[in-house]
């Protein structure tokens, strides 16, 4: 393991692969992966006891002809028949033995990747929230899916072909040598040109497939377009633009298809052509040799049928080598993934529990920036007593959200501190932190499944008249009864269902279920109508009397009835205060009141 | 086979792999796995995971689909059998040639007899090399003539696919989940004619067999027998192998779409699971799914380890039979050393080729299911019918009479029964879903009548799912309806001329999609439109800052692979592609809601303003929760559970409507509530109506 960097402040990025060699990279992988290692020595043995197994046939030729059919005393054919009865056992005997190797193999690779592929997975849910919005969804996916079945596919295919190819090359060449060297010469001769040049087409294969995969990308991206954008495509008539834009993805996207496949057929034919030849020169120089009583009849056959086991590995070694190649950059990512420092570490034993009863907050000298920008956050100070409303306004990009995601631990901030019941937020464990503070964005996510089932996310182990209790003490019972089956009405994927707004009922739901000390809303019901706007936040308010709530308000109707507003503008707090005191003050405040009661009520 | 990167070795010749990794089928040719390489982006776990590997006579109809292939590519097919036929004959031919090498060349030569020299070794050599370039040439081109079949189909039939997403009518779209059409388009269409990879070779194979099989026969008939007989063992070994890969393969592979839909979605929710602190929760979730994967690829790889070798030994075995009853036979005086060796030799070389046919009868069910999705589109009837009446000129007024429009509740046709059924999340509460009711539908509309005279503007106002967006959508004839009419200009919508409506009706929806290109094309949609009139169509969007301060201004690429835009950016561009357009009916569906509110104000007024001096006012209908913009509007039309109910002023609204009201003074309610210094619940929950798309 190469040493992990120190968290920057503000989050890290995920590289796209880690930096190792090939061999490096593989050997990092396998440390990584006990399950995998165990037993690999074993497997190989057996593997190589396995290849060893099939010049049997070969052989047995051999001494069928020459000793059996053309032996000195004429055709023997009880020697045959004991020749071929050896020669059965070794080869049940070697199918035996291609079993367990396979058994082997899978076993521990599966173990060891499913292993792998879960680890990668915490990884992530362990980088703080800017380092994950850092990467593309997809790309982030794929390090757990795709990247770790190219892997899989590598060590259960091209992996194990690679080490028992370059066994049987051997073991065929050695016995072929000890025939005649002449032959084995021949045999290289035709051999390592149609190798190099396999080696030599091998990048371009792959340069070619690229190719393919970027244009079978824009193929779905084109398909896509004509339906999920198919209202927006009909309500403008752009149909004929669409059908071009996709006809001409797809053309595009055969025309690479072709191309690739036309690489991978010279040079697969490339080797069938060599395989070819060297039987034709084999038989020519045996030939040559046989009339000078070098090479008996038997052995030139047991050559011919030795360098049929010679070309199977030849004619795969360009997928070979596309499969390592894959397999690497696959590993590459997962271990840049892995390498990737938790930069929202848990204090875990050595943390703290925040206290029982209200929570008040302290925030001092508290800063953030997003890498590469100018400071989100700088000198917020900021003290609430326990069971205080607060409620946060600004424009839009004001730091709002930021300040939100550092008092939910989101991200750690990059200079000053967040205290919460008295102790930092970085000491304290994440159980009682998760269990005590929760947060409601502005986008509220569901998972695939029902209503019930993702309000419930909020308290492990809750039931369904929990559910139910909090559903209706949020008022929002008449539009559970509202929805096709209620309770029981599956989200879709992402929630997406439901509307905006309904999806943030749900998700308020879910918070209050958690039953926080520390309840965190931001702009939580922005896409409700405002009546159910206002009757929920009133229930909230009931229901969070005593505890400590801060809301990022969307509608200065909620800094109104707060107990505390605060004022964000550039990164900074301008101003905090109550309602009444900030209007009379006449500030900031007071502007951004006036702005919204204008569009509140009919001009004029 | 599992899903490979790149396309796996096909071995051609007698190629003799070492134990343990098996020569698979020759998938994807050409195109490497799509499903992973596209990286679905709408991973749909109910469809993947709902794959029936072997439907009752899906091989039948897996024959169908080769024919119908073969119909459609009849030329290239035609060709790469052709040359398959070489390849097959001319590896045969080398073996046949190298046994006559052997008795009439090599045996008289090494016994030292008189009548052949070195010269004779030496044709020979150059026969069997000639031999082997015609077949190299071959399989050169039998492999890019069978590439280029497969990439013909695939490509033939995603844009019919396309194609037909283009004309079905809207409402075939909703029903229909975007997932689904997109494994449609790739998957299904890829798992369809994956069949004509290996389906030229194993053509080729029975040209291979029979050569040879003359080629024994012509060495020794017994011998031959002998050989023979091993050959349809081996085939009915490698479908056996196939029959028995085929399931696991396809439900490890419905696994592995599960593991990376639920990593998608976790992914996506990332944010929710630190806050709930259920990374732990997750971890072990994924964990159980990695885990299943796992059994099933182990599954997987023990029925390999148990055919593979199998198949591998019956060559060897059957090699061994022909050299013990060789030998008897050259005791005995009929045989010579160059028949035996003829014989041994085929075998070997055919050990491989004929796995060909396991491949291909291992595809026809996969075909089949494939194409079967592939075809249900393609066979999906009911597309939107058009009259003959042209828009009547001038301003254009919009009236519904008794509309009632009803949704499907669940999405999606189920084709064919979940395999994997859903996992529960732990946790949870309560008891599982019950089965909803396929093809139970919700009504959205109850019978609207609405009347937006020409040149007016209407604001629309209702609370939450009261049927808002369905209305809008019926404006712009994206759905019709199931009962009464939506009339346009006072002509019935369905019975306007095709193409009449994008020029002039203009719906700026709720979400904006923005497609793959530049910020013009995502304006003008491929129209001809004069660089002024885009010019205006941004100010009073009031997009033209923001575009202007783009890399690239209007050509600046945005969407799936361009700069992303925030949702405000989005809905200005929106608007800007309505109104280049100067249409005579505009709908904004709460089109300006992530826009500033006083920008929000700036626009409407701009936008109800006639294009030219002299031209009509654009007729506009909104809907909007906010009281400024309500403002704007002449009328009000209030909806409740699917119904306008009523119509008229804000001020006549306003006093008699108590839920027109109460929604939009409900903050300033709450603020004199707040004043009065109560702060209590503010009044009933109000009533929201459960229509949904």
């Amino acid at each position: 393991m190469s040493a992990p960097a120190a968290p920057t402040p503000g989050g890290t990025r995920i590289a796209r692969e880690a930096g190792d060699g090939v061999v490096a990279t593989v050997r990092r992988g396998l440390a990584l992966s006990p399950l995998m290692r165990r037993g690999l020595l074993g497997t190989l043995l057996l593997g190589v006891l396995a290849t060893a197994g099939r010049v049997v046939v070969p052989l047995a030729t051999q001494r069928t002809v020459d000793a059996g059919i053309n032996g000195p005393d004429g055709p023997d054919p009880g020697l045959v028949l004991r020749i071929v009865l050896v020669g059965v056992v070794v080869v049940v005997a070697t199918a035996f033995v291609s079993y367990l190797v396979n058994r082997r193999l899978f076993t521990a690779t599966e173990a060891g990747l499913a292993e792998l592929r879960t680890t990668a997975f915490r990884r992530v849910h362990d980088l703080s929230a800017l380092t994950q919005s850092s990467e593309q969804r997809g790309s982030l996916v794929s390090r757990v899916t795709s990247d770790v079945d190219t892997i899989s596919q590598f060590l259960q295919f091209g992996g194990l072909l690679l080490v028992l190819s370059l066994g049987q090359v051997l073991v065929v060449s050695v016995i072929i040598g000890v025939t005649s060297w002449q032959l084995l010469l021949v045999v290289l001769a035709c051999f390592v040109p149609v190798v190099a040049f396999g080696r030599w087409m091998q990048p371009r294969v792959s340069a070619a497939y690229s190719e393919v995969r970027a244009r079978v990308g824009r193929v779905l991206g084109g398909v896509s377009e004509t339906v999920v954008g198919a209202d927006t495509i009909r309500a403008y008539g752009a149909e004929t633009r669409t059908r071009a834009r996709v006809d001409a993805a797809v053309e595009d996207q055969r025309r690479a298809q072709v191309r690739a496949q036309t690489l991978v057929a010279t040079s697969f034919s490339t080797a069938v052509l060599g395989a070819g030849v060297v039987v034709a020169a084999v038989v020519v120089v045996g030939a040559l040799l046989g009339v000078d009583g070098d090479l008996t009849l038997g052995q030139l056959t047991a050559v011919l049928l030795l360098v049929q086991l010679l070309t199977g590995p030849v004619q795969s070694l360009t997928e070979v080598l596309n499969e390592l190649q894959n397999a690497v950059a696959g590993w590459r990512r997962v271990l840049a993934l892995l390498d990737t420092p938790v930069d929202l570490a848990d204090p875990g034993e050595d943390g703290r529990d925040l206290p029982e009863g209200p929570l008040d907050l302290r925030v001092e000298g508290l800063g953030y920036a997003y890498p590469g920008g100018r400071p989100a956050l700088s000198d917020v100070d900021l003290s609430v007593p326990a069971g205080t409303r607060v409620a946060v306004v600004g424009r839009t990009g004001s730091g709002k959200t930021t300040l939100a995601r550092l008092l939910t631990r989101l991200q750690d901030p990059v200079s000053g501190r967040v205290v919460l019941g008295g102790e930092d937020l970085r000491r304290v464990r994440s159980a009682s932190l998760r269990g005590r503070v929760a947060m409601v964005p502005q986008e509220g996510f569901l998972f695939e499944g029902t209503v019930r089932e993702n309000v419930a996310l909020g308290r492990e182990g809750s039931t369904t008249e929990d559910v139910h209790r909090v559903v209706d003490e949020l008022g929002l019972t008449s539009w559970v009864e509202g929805l096709p089956d209620g309770l029981d009405t599956r989200v879709g994927q992402r929630g997406e269902a439901l509307s905006a707004g309904e999806r943030q009922l749900v998700a308020l739901a879910r918070a209050r279920l958690a039953d926080p000390d520390l309840l965190v809303l931001d702009e939580a019901t922005s896409a409700v109508d405002p009546g159910l706007d206002v009757a929920i936040g009133a229930a909230l308010e009931r229901l969070m009397a005593g505890r400590t709530s801060v809301t990022i308000a969307h509608r200065m109707s909620t800094a109104e009835r707060a107990d505390l507003v605060v004022v964000v503008s550039g990164g900074r707090i301008t101003e905090t205060g109550r309602h009444a005191d900030l209007v009379v003050a006449d500030g900031h405040y007071a502007e951004l009141h006036r702005a919204w009661s204008s569009q509140m009520s009919p001009a004029g | 086979m599992p899903r490979r990167s790149a396309p796996p070795p096909v071995p051609d010749r007698a190629a003799a792999h070492p134990p343990g990794p098996a020569p698979a089928p020759p998938r994807a040719a050409g195109a490497p796995s799509e499903t992973t390489a596209g990286v679905p982006r709408q991973p749909d776990r109910r469809r993947r995971a709902g794959r029936a590997p072997h439907p009752p006579g899906a091989t039948r109809r897996g024959v169908r689909v080769v024919v119908r292939g073969a119909r459609d590519e009849p030329r290239v097919l035609g060709l790469a059998v052709a040359v398959s036929a070489v390849y097959g004959a001319g590896t045969a031919a080398a073996g046949w040639l190298l046994g006559r090498t052997t008795d009439e060349v090599l045996t008289p030569l090494f016994a030292g007899e008189p009548g052949v020299g070195r010269v004779d070794a030496l044709l020979a050599g150059l026969a069997l090399t000639a031999v082997a370039v015609v077949t190299a040439v071959a399989v050169a081109l039998r492999r890019m003539v069978a590439g280029r079949v497969f990439a013909n189909l695939q490509a033939r039939y995603r844009r019919r696919l396309a194609h037909q997403y283009l004309r079905l009518p809207i409402a075939w779209h909703h029903r229909h989940p975007a997932g689904q059409l997109l494994a449609n388009a790739s998957s299904d269409v890829e798992a369809s004619f994956m069949i004509f990879n290996p389906l030229p070779m194993a053509l080729g194979v029975v040209v291979m067999a029979v050569v040879a099989a003359v080629a024994m026969v012509a060495a020794d008939p017994v011998l031959a027998l002998v050989g023979l007989l091993s050959l349809p063992a081996m085939v009915v070994a490698n479908i056996a192998y196939q029959r028995a890969m085929s399931p696991r393969v396809v439900r490890a592979q419905a696994l592995r779409g599960e593991v990376s839909a639920m990593a998608h979605e976790s992914f996506d929710g990332a944010v929710v699971v630190k806050t709930l602190g259920r990374e732990g929760a997750e971890t072990r979730r994924f964990g159980a799914a990695a885990d299943r994967l796992r059994a099933a690829n182990v599954d997987v790889g023990r029925t390999r380890g148990a055919f593979d070798p199998a198949v591998e030994a019956l060559p060897g075995l059957a090699s061994l039979a022909v050299l013990a009853v060789g030998a008897v036979r050259a005791a005995s005086g009929d045989v010579g050393v160059g028949a035996v060796f003829t014989v041994v030799y085929l075998l070997a070389v055919l050990a491989s080729p004929v796995r060909a046919f396991g491949w291909v009868l291992a595809e026809l069910p996969r075909s089949a299911v494939g194409f079967g999705r592939v075809r249900t589109v393609l066979d999906a009837r009911g597309r939107t019918t058009w009259g003959e009446s042209p828009l009547p000129a001038g301003g254009l007024s919009l009236q519904m009479r008794g509309v009632e429009l009803a949704h499907s509740r669940e999405t999606g046709e189920d084709l064919d029964a979940g395999e994997v059924a859903p996992r529960r999340r732990d946790g949870e509460a309560g008891t599982a879903a019950p089965g909803s009711g396929a093809g139970a539908r919700v009504p959205a509309l109850r019978g609207v009548d609405l009347d937006v005279p020409a040149g007016s503007t209407t604001a629309l106002v209702g609370p939450t799912g009261s049927g808002k967006s369905t209305l809008a959508s019926l404006a712009v004839r994206l759905l019709d309806p199931d009962s009464g009419v939506v009339r346009l200009g006072g002509v019935d919508a369905r019975e306007l001329r095709e193409g009449s409506l994008p020029s002039e009706v203009a719906l700026v929806p709720q979400s904006t999609f923005v497609f793959d290109d530049t910020v013009r094309e995502n304006i003008t949609l491929g129209a001809e439109v004069d660089e002024g009139r885009l010019r205006g169509a941004l100010e009073t969007s009031q997009a033209a800052e923001f575009v202007d301060a783009l890399p690239d201004g209007l050509e600046t690429r945005v969407g799936e692979r361009g700069t992303s835009l925030s949702g405000g950016q989005r809905q200005r561009l929106a608007l800007a592609r309505a109104l280049v357009r100067d249409p005579r009916l505009l709908v904004l569906d709460d089109a300006t809601s992530a826009v500033d509110p006083a920008v929000e104000a700036e626009i409407l007024t701009a936008l109800r303003r006639p294009s030219a001096p002299g031209a009509p006012r654009p007729t506009v209908l909104l809907v909007a929760y906010r009281r400024a913009t309500i403002a704007l509007a002449d009328r009000v039309a209030w909806m409740e559970r699917g119904r306008v109910v009523d119509e008229g002023t804000h001020e006549e609204l306003l006093e008699r409507r108590p839920a027109y009201r109460h929604l939009v003074t409900a903050y300033e309610e709450a603020a004199l509530a707040a004043d009065d210094g109560r702060s209590t619940g503010a009044g009933a929950a109000p009533a929201v109506a459960g229509g949904r798309r």
